[in-house]
């Protein structure tokens, strides 16, 4: 079977930008074709569409051996990859299960996400992290390529046999969800780490500055009576791993980054040659505590919602390149862990079938390029994956296609995830993945 | 004038409005308590549900008479005796309150928010006694109340508000209260009990306490709560006493017919010398005495009075 994804722009950023047609085959990209026909709505019919002119969108036409999709107006993008998400399974099921986030994650447009070991038990062993992969593969959706614990049991104690993990197919190393509060753990598991060509990502939370908090320190927080979270309690922590970044030189990759401190800290330590990265999320460059209104807990995640001026640091980190990617912290929640008291609420909330359209706003408010915005979205985290995701013949057929133009209000009622926990229900977006595809098969198509 | 609302949840959803009108009520509401027979039938029939999830004592009893009074019905739960400790929510609790059919639900509980989370979910009316560290409405209400009763009126008034402020709901009801009425606000505490934008109730920030309370008309002293927060906020009570306690010589920077006050229970020798508590000037046990009549206030308002006058 071929696919022929026909009149898309193709951008893969250092690559190619332009309009192409792509013809998959078995799996892998075939052949990047000049448009046969011209692309002009108004000119004479394709050739090889069989009576279709290009401005009718019949997506999926069947020619005999060829499904050609008609992509026009559309943008065809290397597969999106979220770095950052939570899959619960194995131990919390009833969140979300490896097969729901995989699907959850082709209906937003990835193809492939990064799972993190913060599952019951943790993925700190060969066994689970082999587990984690079946059931990927399983799923026929998105691919996963788990990060595994630094730690065993990420209790930040003893380090976690992270080799057999890598041999079984982990692609980072973190304790996510916890600190590594200690500095000696974390410098020997840099050196460590550093031996195995394995990037660690920090969650940089100091416990102690948190102290039971659960929005930001702020003075909503103080208006509504919530205990607050400092900024300090995420740059604190940042600002002690560019140090150990800087003592031992292993990759230092920065999870959810959500202060301007942060932010200033790795821009900094990139100046000084430092080998570190970071990502944030896009609630972090959309929203502030300002919106935490009458203890909606579909508004408290970890680190908290943050001031206007954050937002606009991470819009600037963004745009300066200081921030290397952008990840949802897909964090599924049940409604029994969310329909609480805001101090006793999980922190959290999903993110995979709301982080492309959230993203895209930055493109349409003119911060970033669409460029800049799939190198932060797919080209950085497969960089730092391993993962060579460029459209050329030969490679995978891991491939998104982005309709720009559609405009819609999310609603969770849609979501795959078993989890509903967004604080942008009702919210008006425009863009969203029209189909994704994975090792050549279509795993999400729009309507479909 | 009606009251619209159907809950009581903190001071920052009531209008000036509705302040005077419940101060006006509760006003009216004082002179039953001093009647040799202290009952009046208007909440008679009406069921009321007290939920308190965490420790009070004069909250709840003065709650109680006030329901007593007015000839209502009252029933207690407390945390250790609900269903809560055997692992049901609180809003599966507050449901199951609600199915029994109460008038009027007054709780407390330790989570900022509680009450609002609860009232959204029932029909009934919902009187939040405390929740966390956010509101108290009662007390700022009857706080209101007290001062409007010595002064006349809050415009204008310089009023100190000293103590932990971080942790005291009362202190952001009274705050929002009092500046709402139109007084003028000044705090002071060890800075590590001061909250990030706290100026945004509606007060400033003293430089240290001789500052706070120079010229002020009122006083209010905040309770120390040494058992909930170890000594990182602050060395020893000692040293506490010596840089933020009220004493006698501080008074006197205040205005001559300053009151003091204090939502109890006091720490004598702390935050409050004992001359300080047993002058004249201290209206400590008044504020308990107009505490009955406000809340009496507070139940007719939502449960007997103008709220339901089309259906009486």
């Amino acid at each position: 079977m071929q696919i022929l994804i026909k009149g898309a722009r193709v951008l893969d950023p250092g690559n190619l930008d332009g309009k192409k047609d792509i013809l998959v085959k078995d799996g892998v990209i075939e052949a990047i074709l000049d448009p046969s026909g011209p692309s002009d709505p108004t000119g004479p019919g394709d050739p090889i569409d069989p009576g279709h002119s290009p401005d009718v969108q019949v997506p999926g036409v069947q020619v005999p051996g060829v499904q050609i999709i008609d992509a026009s107006n559309m943008i065809v993008v290397p597969g999106l990859i979220d770095i950052h998400v939570h899959l619960r399974e194995p131990g919390q099921e009833y969140k979300e299960t490896i097969e729901s986030g995989l699907k959850a994650a082709v209906k937003g447009g990835f193809t492939a996400v990064c799972s993190m070991p913060n599952t019951i038990p943790v993925n700190d062993n060969s066994q689970v992290t082999t587990f984690i992969i079946n059931k990927g593969k399983a799923a026929g959706a998105a691919k996963v390529y788990p990060a595994g614990a630094i730690s065993q049991g990420s209790l930040g104690t003893s380090l976690a046999e992270i080799y057999d993990m890598q041999q079984a197919g982990i692609r980072a190393a973190t304790d996510d969800g916890l600190p590594v509060e200690n500095s000696q753990m974390m410098r020997r598991a840099l050196e460590y780490c550093k031996g195995l060509d394995m990037p660690i990502f920090v969650h940089a939370e100091d416990k102690s500055l948190v102290d039971g908090g659960s929005m930001n320190e702020g003075p909503p927080a103080t208006f509504w009576g919530i205990k607050g979270i400092p900024n300090a309690a995420e740059s604190i922590m940042v600002l002690r791993d560019i140090a150990l970044c800087e003592l031992t030189g292993a990759a230092v990759h920065f999870c959810h980054m959500s202060t301007a401190e942060s932010i200033e800290a790795i821009r900094q330590a990139k100046k000084r040659g430092a080998n570190v990265s970071c990502e944030t999320a896009p609630h972090y460059f959309t929203l502030t505590d300002e919106a935490v209104l009458d203890y909606d807990t579909n508004f408290k995640m970890n680190p908290p919602l943050r001031s206007e001026e954050d937002r606009c640091a991470i819009i600037e980190g963004l745009v300066d390149g200081t921030i290397d990617m952008i990840a949802s912290d897909h964090a599924p929640h049940s409604v029994d862990e969310k329909e609480v008291e805001f101090d006793r609420a999980a922190f959290g909330i999903v993110g995979l079938e709301t982080s492309l359209p959230l993203s895209l706003k930055l493109v349409q408010d003119g911060f970033l390029s669409l460029t800049d915005l799939v190198v932060k979205m797919s080209k950085q985290p497969a960089k730092m994956l391993r993962i060579d995701n460029d459209i050329k013949p030969g490679n995978p057929a891991d491939l998104t296609i982005i309709d720009p133009e559609i405009e819609y209000k999310i609603d969770p009622d849609t979501f795959i995830s078993k989890c509903k926990n967004t604080p942008f229900a009702g919210r008006q977006v425009q863009g969203e993945a029209f189909l994704t595809m994975v090792d050549g098969r279509i795993v999400y198509q729009k309507n479909q | 004038m009606r009251f619209e609302k159907k809950d009581i949840l903190d001071i920052t959803s009531l209008d000036t409005k509705e302040i005077t009108m419940i101060l006006d009520t509760a006003q009216g509401m004082k002179e039953i308590s001093e009647r040799p027979v202290k009952k009046v039938p208007t909440l008679r029939g009406k069921t009321i549900i007290f939920f308190f999830q965490e420790p009070s004592t004069r909250t709840k009893l003065s709650f109680e008479i006030a329901a007593k009074r007015l000839s209502a019905d009252t029933v207690s739960i407390a945390k250790s005796s609900s269903s809560i400790v055997k692992g049901e929510t609180l809003i599966d609790t507050a449901k199951n309150l609600e199915a029994m059919n109460p008038d009027v639900i007054v709780m407390r509980h330790s989570s900022s928010g509680a009450a609002h989370v609860i009232s959204k979910r029932v029909n009934c009316s919902v009187i939040n006694a405390g929740d966390g560290t956010h509101a108290h409405p009662s007390q700022a209400l009857l706080d209101m109340m007290s001062i409007r009763e010595k002064k006349g009126t809050l415009k204008g008034l310089n009023i100190s508000i000293v103590g932990d402020i971080s942790h005291s709901r009362v202190a952001r009801s009274d705050i929002t209260g009092f500046s709402k009425m139109g007084a003028h606000v000044t705090i002071c505490a060890p800075p590590t009990m001061i909250p990030k934008g706290i100026e945004a109730l509606g007060c400033q920030i003293a430089k240290n306490m001789d500052a706070c309370v120079e010229g002020a008309d009122v006083i209010m002293m905040l309770r120390i709560q040494r058992e909930r927060q170890g000594n990182i906020l602050f060395p020893t009570e000692r040293e506490y006493a010596s840089l933020y306690g009220l004493n006698p010589p501080r008074v006197k920077l205040a205005q001559k017919d300053v009151i003091v006050m204090h939502p109890g229970p006091m720490n004598r020798g702390v935050e409050i010398a004992s001359e300080v508590a047993n002058s004249d000037c201290s209206m400590i046990l008044e504020q308990v005495t107009n505490g009955v009549a406000l809340r009496m206030a507070l139940f007719y308002i939502v449960a007997g009075g103008s709220r339901h006058a089309d259906s009486d």
